[in-house]
Order: C-alpha cells, then structure tokens, then sequence
C-alpha cells in the first residue's frame, strides 16, 4: 500500500494576522510558517507508523503552493517521509487543490490518501472530501484512530452525539483529527536524510479555481472586560440576563 | 429552479442547524425569486412541519439507510435531487455530516463551494459573495463563488431561527443511484447523555481547564453546567490527562464553537484556545490571576479561586432560576 499524505502550509499557531494590499493578501512578513497539525501530528505522523509495522511500503507527502513552501516539505521529509510532490501553482481555492492531489493519486497509484480535517488559516474542511468525490473513492471524515488489515482498514471518527466504528477497503481518503496519532520532534539524523531525499516539482493539472477571495478583514475583538467581584456574584447573572441577554 | 437545502433528523426531530438552514435559504430564495425545496432522508416518522415553518415550499423525503452510513451515497442523492429540481443554490450545516458531503457534493456537481459562512450573501446579478470566518476565528474573508451553482454551508449557530406558519408539500424522492456501499459501520459508541445539547450546538456552555487541578473536581462544573442548561466543554491539556473526554476540547485543534453564554473557569486563554471560542456571543471568565490573557478577550470576568467562586454562581443561578418560575 503506498499512502499520500497531502500536507499544507500554514501560518504558526501564534502568528500575527495581518493583511496587505488593500486587505486582499495576508501579510507573510515576519510570519513563521508548519505544517498544518492536522497534517502533519495525526495524517504524517500515523502513515509513517503504518509504514514502520509493515502496512505501507511508501509514504509520499504532496503538496500545492509556490517555492516558499520548500521549508515546510523538508519538515515533512525530515520526520521520516519517503519523498515529496510539490504541485506548482498557487492553492486559494479548494477545489483547485482537490483536482491536483486527485490527479497526482490517481496517475501514481496512491491507494490511502490522507489528509489534516482542516486547514487553521482557511479552515475550509473542504479539500478531503471533494478529492474523494473527484476520485469516485469513500470518504471517512474525521477518524480518530487507523489501524489497517491487508486491503481492509478499520477507523474509528468522530460522529453527532458520540464516535463509531467503521470499516472500508481501499482505495478511500481519509480526514485525520486528533487522536490518530501522536506530535513527533524530527531527529538529527531525519534532518540530515531530508536534504538528498527527492523533492519533486510538477505542473498543476487544468482545473478552474470556482471560488475567489476578494479582501480580508480582522475580526474585531473583545474592547472591555467588566470586573465583578467575588463577593457581588448576583451582579454577574443580573448581567447575563439584563444586559447580554443570554439567560 | 430552487434553492436546495440539505435538512437531516436527529432524535425524532428537524436538527436545529437544519432549521438555520432552511431560514437562509428562504432569505436567498426572496431575493432570487425561486421556491426553497428541502430533501430529508430517513425521517422515521419524525415531523417535518417546522421544515415548512422555516421556509421552504416542498420537501423531498428519501428513504435510503446506505445514505446514513456512507457520505458517498448521501451526496449522489443531492446531486441528483439538485438536477431534478434545477438548483440554483445550495445549503448544508456546516457540521460533522454537511463537513463530509457538501464539498463532495460541490465538487461532482462542479460548483463552487463556501464552507462555514457566517453572513448572508451579497448577490449582484449571478455573482455571490459571501463572508466566512479564517485564520480559526481571528479574522473573515470575503468568497467570490465564480461557478453558476453555488454551494454554501452555514456555520452553526450563527442565525437565529425564526418559524412562521407555512406548510410544504411532501413528495418522496427515492432515485435510483449507482454508488455502492462502502463503509460498514461496525459498532456506535454514544457520549450524549440525552439530556444536554450537544456540544456545536449547545447555547451555552460551560468550561473549565488546567485550573481545575484534577478530574476529581470537576463536580462543581458540571453542578454549574446543570443548573443553567448547559454542555460542558474542556481545554486540550485537560482532555490530553484524560481528565475529561476528548469530544469536550475545543480550541484550534479541538472543536469550534459559538455558543451565545462561554464560561471559562481556571483556562488561561492561550491563543489556540480562543481559536475555537472566540464567536462566542457572550465569554465570562473566572481565573485566579488577573494577568490571565483570557481577560482580554471576556466580557465579564471574575479574578478569584475557583473553587470559591464557581459554587457561589451556582447558588445565584439557582436563585435566579427559582424566580424565574
Ligand atoms: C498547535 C497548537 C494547538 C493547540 N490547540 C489547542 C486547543 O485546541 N485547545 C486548547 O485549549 N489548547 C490548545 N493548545 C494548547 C494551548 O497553547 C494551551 O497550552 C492550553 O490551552 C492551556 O490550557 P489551560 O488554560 O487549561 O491550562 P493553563 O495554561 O495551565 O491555565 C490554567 C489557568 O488556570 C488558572 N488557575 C489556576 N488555579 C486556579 C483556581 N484555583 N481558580 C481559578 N483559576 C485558576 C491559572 O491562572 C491559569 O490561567 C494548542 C497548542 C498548540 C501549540
Ligand atoms: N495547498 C494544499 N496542498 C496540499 N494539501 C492541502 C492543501 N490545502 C489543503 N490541503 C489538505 O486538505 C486538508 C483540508 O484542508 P481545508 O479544506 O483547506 O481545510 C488539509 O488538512 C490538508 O491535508
């Protein structure tokens, strides 16, 4: 089984948001750029164990961007993956994204293609299900566990109300959410394999972006705190109830 | 043509997220000057009057059980009621199921798709722009959705439903479909305890973390949850110890969510906490360091022990509520 692990490239967790021409672009000066966690802590971080009992035998991270993305790809190849696709071209629209990591599967035989359930600065939980659709594949959505058994995988995800468990065989796509794995710190040695590993660059495949973002703007954000003391707690439902109106 | 709106049922009733759907579409539906048409799958006699109450015009009711188990299955089914009924738009929750199948859906019917909108769009002859939320809740963008059908999934709890007396005709939609079967549910482990809502969609929700010291304290946040109604929820690290299940973590890499009352007790307020409460229409925080950043994003707070104070709120709801009957 060879696994495709599609990995993002977002703005650190603790980033300053700030935007740019006219609002329309984010402002990446200054801003230090991972990999997405879902992508990276729960989709790499299980594949290549999945791999190391003997259930993969390849694990490829692909990902969609510009050059500026290389740092994060060597981060991924570091902590153990075997190569890295990077699809040329700019990656607003997730659907535009979804035709090239479908294509890149589809042409290279990948049979689990995995992928983080959300990007943290779009958060548009939108890529994996639609490369499933484009592919004809099942989707498992947010599955919190992985376990494979020859062609047949069992997940358990996350549901209404509770979690299930489920089975499917490949080929099929899957959303990891937090439970599948744990965080890994890349060792020396995984550094220094990175540098030669292969980092291959290819040509996006025609597909039209259907959707546009047209300005940006910051949420705005909490202008005072009211301070009610420890001895006035009547004061604080009164409050809900009077002035914000939420009880 | 239609406005489409993908509806489901959960413990015998309309889910509220749904309702919140149907009301948006009908508010597309007015400007467009099209009917608002729903599909429910599996309704298991469940009543749909509120579906027409919300707004819309027909209601497409399937009877396929595959539909429920494998998301593949549950989009062929829109894709086909939304060429049947020549949809224009359509309109999914953004939650765990609208999460698996609009996209797919969107992407076979090559549409394109805005997930988690939190505003109504601005329509100007057939261009929609339509607001969501980025960067976990910091910050909004403005979609463009450039393809001639649009799809649009709806963030919970971000408009309140309004019902109105309207009935709709119910006409079963059960099509033939060629997706088979592939995901074979094996065993279905419930949280819910049945008597709080759930957590995306609770209004309130009361939460609590590090500052809490122990698993074997938190009698008083879910003695607090119970006396207002409210869904208990957690900080990462809490559910990291295994203090509290891992559905209650919200935050960037937990759950989001936007209930109208959060009330966060002994939780710092990191910023990839906030991530997932900062739409909170209203955030109280109770922490014994004044300096805890988390007052900098509360309207109303409380500097103090905890385990003081929390069982002091307690009584003070308690009497509130007496006063209230
Ligand atoms: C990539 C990434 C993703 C993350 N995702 C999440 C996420 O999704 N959700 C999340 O929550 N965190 C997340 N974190 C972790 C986050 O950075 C914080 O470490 C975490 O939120 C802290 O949890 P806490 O507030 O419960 O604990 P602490 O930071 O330890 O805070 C405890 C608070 O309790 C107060 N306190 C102590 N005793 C009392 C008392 N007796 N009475 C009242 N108050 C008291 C203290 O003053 C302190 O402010 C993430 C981190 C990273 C790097
Ligand atoms: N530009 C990209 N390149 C590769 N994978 C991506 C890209 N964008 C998103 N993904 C994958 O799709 C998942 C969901 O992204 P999103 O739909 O944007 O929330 C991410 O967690 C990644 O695994």
């Amino acid at each position: 089984m060879k696994i495709l692990v599609a990995i993002s490239n977002v703005p650190d967790t603790t980033s300053k948001i700030q935007f740019t021409e006219n609002d329309t672009k984010f402002n990446s000066a200054g801003v230090t750029y991972i990999i997405n966690p879902y992508d990276e802590w729960y989709a790499l971080v299980r594949a290549l164990e999945l791999k190391e009992t003997g259930a993969a035998t390849q694990v490829t991270i692909l990902h969609v961007g510009l050059t500026d993305s290389e740092a994060t790809i060597r981060k991924g190849l570091a902590l153990g993956a075997d190569d890295a696709v990077r699809v040329d071209a700019d990656s607003s629209d997730a659907f535009f994204v979804a035709e090239q990591i479908a294509n890149y599967a589809k042409t290279n035989n990948y049979e689990l293609i995995m992928l983080g359930k959300e990007t943290i600065n779009y958060n548009g939980s939108s890529v994996g299900a639609a490369v499933a659709g484009l592919l004809d594949y099942p989707f498992i959505s947010l599955a919190t566990k992985l376990d494979a058994n020859g062609k047949t995988l069992t997940f358990e995800q996350d549901v209404d109300g509770g979690s299930q468990i489920i089975e499917c065989d490949l080929p099929l796509v899957v959303s990891a959410a937090k439970g599948m794995a744990e965080q890994r710190i890349p060792n020396m040695r995984g550094i220094m394999a990175a540098r030669t590993k292969p980092l291959t660059i290819v040509a996006p495949t025609a597909a039209q972006a259907l959707t546009s973002i047209k300005s940006f703007s910051l949420n705005p954000g909490r202008t005072t705190c009211k301070m009610i003391t420890e001895d006035n707690i009547a004061e604080l439902v009164t409050l809900l109830h009077i002035e914000a109106k939420v009880i | 043509m239609s406005v489409l709106v993908y509806t489901e049922i959960n413990k015998g009733q309309v889910k509220k997220s749904s309702l919140e759907c149907v009301n948006y579409a009908a508010h597309i539906a007015k400007q467009l000057n099209l009917p608002v048409v729903a599909l429910v799958n599996n309704t298991s006699g469940a009543p749909l009057t509120d579906i027409g109450n919300a707004g819309a015009s027909k209601i497409l009711q399937a009877n396929n059980q595959a539909a429920l188990s494998d998301n593949a299955i549950a989009s062929e089914l829109i894709e086909n009621a939304a060429k049947s009924e020549n949809a224009k738009v359509i309109i999914f929750a953004f939650d765990t199921s609208g999460k698996a199948i609009a996209p797919r859906a969107a992407a076979k019917l090559k549409a394109g798709l805005v997930a988690g909108a939190i505003d109504y769009p601005v329509i100007n002859g057939t261009s929609f722009e339509i607001k969501k939320n980025v960067f976990s809740g910091k910050a909004s963008a403005v979609y463009t959705i450039l393809s001639e059908v649009k799809v649009i999934s709806l963030l919970p709890n971000s408009f309140k439903t309004v019902l109105a007396s309207n009935s709709a005709q119910i006409v079963d939609f059960n099509p033939s479909l060629t997706t088979p079967l592939r995901i074979k549910i094996k065993e279905i482990k419930s949280n819910d305890s049945g008597e709080t809502a759930p957590l995306p969609e609770a209004e309130l929700v009361v939460s609590a973390g590090r500052g809490l010291k122990g698993p074997e304290n938190w009698g008083i946040i879910e003695e607090l949850a119970k006396s207002l109604g409210a869904t208990t929820a957690c900080s990462r690290p809490v559910a990291d110890m295994h203090w509290r299940p891992h559905h209650e973590h919200v935050g960037q890499t937990g759950l989001a969510i936007r209930p109208n009352l959060y009330i966060a007790i002994g939780i710092s307020g990191a910023i990839q906490h906030l991530a997932g409460v900062n739409g909170s229409k209203t955030i109280v925080v109770i922490n014994n360091d004044k300096e805890a950043p988390f007052f900098k994003s509360a309207d109303y707070g409380i500097v103090g022990d905890a385990f003081s104070i929390v069982p002091k709120l307690i009584e003070e709801i308690k009497k509130f509520k007496a006063n209230q009957n």
